[in-house]
C-alpha cells in the first residue's frame, strides 16, 4: 500500500501547490507603521531614482519591478488588476492613459496631485486629465518633437535646414535629384506614434468629450492634410518608404542614405545606439511648419507615473510620484541615469542639462533650444482604444503604401476601426 | 509467490482503486492545465464587454453575457477568411515542397554506398534545432536588401537586388523559412522507418533485377506511407498554427499585416485590441478547425496507411 500513500501524497501536495495563495498582493500599511510600494518601470537605470527615495523616506518604501516597455506594461497591468494584484504604481505612456482608465486600473489622483500641477506645461498636463477634472497621472517625460538632420551632408548637397513642410518636399526632392541613392528621410507604417505627433502638430484632434458622449474624428481635416502630404512624396519617390526600427534603418542612417528623421527629443540616444558611425555629424532643428512663421510641434512618446485603483496606500504613492517626477533631487538622477527628458518645466533647467548630448557635442543650445521647443507642444486627447487605432495605422498605411492607394483612405480605414471598436463595447460616439 | 497471490484475492475490491491512483497526478495535471483553460477559454468566448457612458467612471465597465456574438462577428470578419485562405495558399505551397524535399534526402540517404552519410544527415536537420523565432530574424535579416547579402552577390553579378519582402513574394519568404526549418526534422522521421524496413525485402527486389530507383518508387515509398502519413498530418497541424515566421518578418516590411494568419488575428485581438473576447471565440474556431482537419484527413487515409491494424 505504499504505491497508495505515495500517490495520496502525491495528489494532494499538487493540490496544495495549486491553491497555494501569493499572499502579497497590496496588504495595508503593516503595524510598524512603514508603507511598502510596489512600482512597474522600464526606464533604464531607474533603480537608482528609487534608491534614493528609499534612503530618504524610512517610512515609505518602494519596491521596483522591471518591466519590458510601455505596450508590454498595458498588457500585463490589465490583466494583474483583473486578477486582482496590480501593483501601487507604474510607468504609463500618454497614449495609454485612457485604456487604463477605462479599465479602472488607474485611480483619480486630482486632490492629491493638485500641489504639483503648476510644475508642469498646460499641453502637458492636458494629456492625464483626458480632457476632464480628473488626473490619471504625474507626468514624467515628454517627447516633443523636433527635425533631425545631417550638417554633413546637407553641406555637401547644398540644402539649405527646411522651415516649413513645403520646403521640405522641395529639399527631399533635391536630395532624390543630386544624390539619387540617398533619401532625405523615411515614411514608416510601422510607427503610429510617429505619424500622431506629425498630425498633432497640423492641429489634429482625434478624440475628444463632449458631455457623456465620445467625439471621434481620426481622419479630420489637419490629419488628411498630413496623410496627403507624405502619401504624395512616398509616391512620387520622394522620401523613402522602410519602416523605422529595423537593421535595414539603421544601416541607412548609419551609412548617411538617409540623412534627415523628424523625431523626439530623445532621439540623441537612438542615434547613438543605431548609428554610431554619425557621432557629431547631426544637429536638430524645430519642426518644419505648415504657416511660415508659426511654431508648433507635436508629441511622440512620453510617459507619466499612474496610481492603480486597487492600491490600499494611494496617498503614498502620488507623494512618491511628485517626487520622482517633480523634485530637483529625483529629476536630476533621471536625466543623468536613466537618459529621461523631464516634463517638469523646472527640470528642464536643470544644470545638467547645460550640456548638449555627447552626440551632438558640436550644437551648443541643444538643450536650451529643445526647451523653448517643448513648450509650443500642442495638447491632445487620448482616446479609450488608442492601440486599436495605432494597430489600424500599421495595417492600413502598410496596405496603401505595398498598394499604392492615396494615404487618405488609410486614415478613413483608422477612423472606421476606432469607431467601430468603441461601438462594439458600449461607448455612447459622435463623429 | 503465494503470499502475493493471497495478498491479491484478500483485497481484491481496494486494489481496484489503485491504478486511479497512479493516474491521478496525470489526471489533476490534464484537468488543471488543458481542461480548465479550454473551458475558460470557451466561458470567454460567450462573453463581452458593455461600457457605460464615457468609460473613465469607476465600474463603468461590465462583463456581461454575449451569446454567439463574438463568433458572429468572427465569421462574418473578411480579414479571418483573407488569413484563411493564405494559410490554405500556404499549407498548399509548404506541405509537397517540405515532405517532398524530406522524402528525397530520406532516400537519398537510404540508399547504399551514399557518401557523407552522416554529415549530411545532421546539416539537414540542423536547422530544426534552430528555434523559429532566431529562423525567422536570420532570414529576415537575409531578406532585407540594404544588409542582404544576396542583393551584394547579385550586385555584382550586375543584377537587379532581390526584395523578397516586397509584396506579394513575402508570401514565399515564408514558406522559405518553414521549409528550411521543417525538411529537416521530417527526413529523419522518414529516413528512421526506411532503417526499419527489413533488408530481405530489398534483397529479393534486387535480385528480382529491381534497379535503385524503382526499389524506391515500388518498394520504399509505398512502406513509408504510414509514417507519411503522420508527417502530413503533423505538419499539417503546424501550417494552420503558423504565426512566429510572419510576426516576427512583419516588423520589417510593409507586406506583412497583423491580420496575416489566424492566429496573428488572435495576437492581435488579445494583446493589441485588448479584446479577449473576440480572441477567444477565434480560439475555439481555430481549434475545432484544426481537430476537424486533423481528423478529416487521418479519416481519409486510414484505410491506405493502417489497414492492416483495421479490423
Amino acid at each position: 500500500m505504499k504505491a497508495k500513500l505515495l500517490a495520496v501524497v502525491l495528489a494532494a501536495a499538487l493540490c496544495a501547490a495549486c491553491t497555494s495563495d501569493p499572499g502579497d498582493d497590496g496588504q495595508g500599511a503593516p503595524p510598524g507603521g512603514k508603507v511598502e510600494l510596489s512600482f512597474w518601470s522600464w526606464a533604464p537605470n531607474i533603480d537608482k531614482t528609487v534608491d534614493a527615495w528609499n534612503a530618504g523616506h524610512p517610512d515609505i518604501h518602494v519596491t521596483l519591478s522591471k518591466q519590458a516597455g510601455g505596450g508590454d506594461i498595458v498588457t500585463k497591468l490589465l490583466t494583474a488588476a483583473k486578477a486582482g494584484n496590480p501593483p501601487d504604481l507604474a510607468q504609463v505612456e500618454y497614449q495609454s492613459l485612457p485604456t487604463l482608465v477605462s479599465n479602472d486600473v488607474l485611480a483619480d489622483i486630482a486632490r492629491e496631485a493638485a500641489p504639483v500641477k503648476d510644475k508642469f506645461a498646460d499641453g502637458v498636463w492636458q494629456q492625464v486629465t483626458l480632457g476632464t477634472d480628473a488626473v490619471y497621472a504625474i507626468p514624467q517625460d515628454s517627447g516633443p518633437m523636433m527635425l533631425y538632420y545631417r550638417t554633413d551632408e546637407f553641406a555637401r548637397l547644398g540644402l539649405s535646414v527646411p522651415k516649413t513642410w513645403d520646403e521640405f518636399a522641395r529639399t527631399a526632392r533635391a536630395v532624390r535629384q543630386k544624390a539619387p541613392k540617398k533619401y532625405l528621410t523615411t515614411f514608416s507604417a510601422n510607427d503610429p506614434g510617429w505619424f500622431t505627433g506629425l498630425a498633432q502638430q497640423a492641429g489634429a484632434a482625434w478624440w475628444g468629450i463632449d458631455g457623456e458622449t465620445w467625439k471621434v474624428s481620426v481622419n479630420d481635416a489637419a490629419t488628411r492634410k498630413v496623410a496627403d502630404y507624405w502619401g504624395g512624396l512616398v509616391a512620387e519617390g520622394a522620401v523613402d518608404k522602410q519602416p523605422m526600427y529595423t537593421p535595414a534603418w539603421n544601416k541607412a542612417l548609419n551609412d548617411g542614405t538617409l540623412i534627415a528623421w523628424p523625431s523626439a527629443i530623445w532621439a540623441p540616444g537612438v542615434l547613438a545606439g543605431n548609428a554610431p558611425a554619425t557621432k557629431g555629424k547631426w544637429a536638430m532643428a524645430p519642426m518644419p511648419q505648415w504657416t511660415a512663421g508659426e511654431n508648433r510641434t507635436g508629441s511622440w512618446g512620453g510617459s507619466s507615473t499612474g496610481v492603480t485603483a486597487a492600491s490600499k496606500n494611494k496617498a503614498a504613492a502620488v507623494k512618491f510620484a511628485a517626487w520622482m517626477n517633480a523634485d530637483p533631487a529625483a529629476t536630476d538622477l533621471l536625466i543623468s541615469q536613466s537618459a529621461i527628458y523631464p516634463a517638469a518645466r523646472a527640470a528642464q533647467s536643470s544644470p545638467l542639462l547645460a550640456q548638449p548630448p555627447a552626440f551632438f557635442a558640436g550644437q551648443k543650445d541643444f538643450y536650451p533650444s529643445a526647451k523653448a521647443i517643448a513648450e509650443t507642444a500642442s495638447g491632445f486627447v487620448w482616446g479609450p482604444n488608442v492601440n486599436v487605432a495605432y494597430d489600424t495605422y500599421k495595417d492600413a498605411f502598410g496596405k496603401a503604401i505595398t498598394g499604392r492607394t492615396p494615404f487618405a483612405g488609410a486614415v478613413d480605414t483608422m477612423q472606421a476601426a476606432t469607431v467601430a471598436d468603441m461601438q462594439k463595447n458600449g461607448f455612447k460616439v459622435a463623429s | 509467490m503465494a503470499s502475493a497471490v493471497t495478498g491479491r484475492s484478500r483485497r481484491g475490491a481496494a486494489s481496484r482503486g489503485v491504478p486511479y491512483l497512479f493516474l491521478a497526478p496525470a489526471i489533476v495535471l490534464f484537468v488543471l492545465f488543458l481542461l480548465l483553460p479550454v473551458g475558460y477559454a470557451v466561458h470567454l468566448s460567450l462573453r463581452k464587454v458593455k461600457v457605460s457612458g464615457l468609460g473613465l467612471g469607476r465600474n463603468s465597465r461590465t462583463e456581461i453575457f454575449a451569446g454567439l456574438e463574438n463568433y458572429r462577428t468572427a465569421l462574418a470578419d473578411p480579414e479571418l477568411w483573407g488569413s484563411a485562405g493564405r494559410v490554405l495558399a500556404y499549407g498548399l505551397t509548404l506541405l509537397p515542397i517540405m515532405l517532398g524535399l524530406a522524402l528525397l534526402f530520406a532516400l537519398l540517404l537510404d540508399r547504399p554506398g551514399v557518401r557523407l552519410a552522416r554529415f549530411s544527415r545532421l546539416a539537414i536537420f540542423l536547422p530544426y534545432a534552430v528555434p523559429g523565432l532566431i529562423a525567422s530574424m536570420l532570414w529576415g535579416f537575409l531578406y532585407l536588401p540594404a544588409v542582404s547579402p544576396f542583393t551584394d552577390l547579385a550586385g555584382r553579378l550586375g543584377l537587379p537586388g532581390p526584395d523578397p519582402l516586397d509584396g506579394g513574394s513575402v508570401f514565399f519568404a515564408i514558406v522559405n523559412i518553414a521549409v528550411w526549418g521543417g525538411v529537416g526534422f521530417n527526413m529523419i522521421v522518414l529516413f528512421t522507418s526506411l532503417r526499419a524496413i527489413p533488408a530481405e525485402i530489398y534483397e529479393s527486389a534486387r535480385l528480382d533485377g529491381c534497379t535503385e530507383l524503382q526499389l524506391a518508387l515500388r518498394i520504399k515509398i509505398p512502406l513509408l506511407l504510414p509514417s507519411l502519413i503522420m508527417t502530413t498530418v503533423f505538419s499539417l497541424i503546424a501550417t494552420l498554427q503558423v504565426f512566429t515566421e510572419p510576426l516576427t518578418v512583419r516588423s520589417l516590411t510593409n507586406s506583412i499585416s497583423s491580420t496575416w494568419t489566424p492566429l496573428m488575428k488572435i495576437y492581435r485581438d488579445a494583446f493589441a485590441q485588448n479584446d479577449i473576447y473576440s480572441a477567444a471565440a477565434g480560439s475555439v474556431l481555430i481549434a475545432g478547425v484544426t481537430l476537424v482537419v486533423s481528423f478529416g484527413f487521418l479519416r481519409l487515409v486510414q484505410r491506405q496507411a493502417f489497414g492492416s491494424e483495421d479490423r
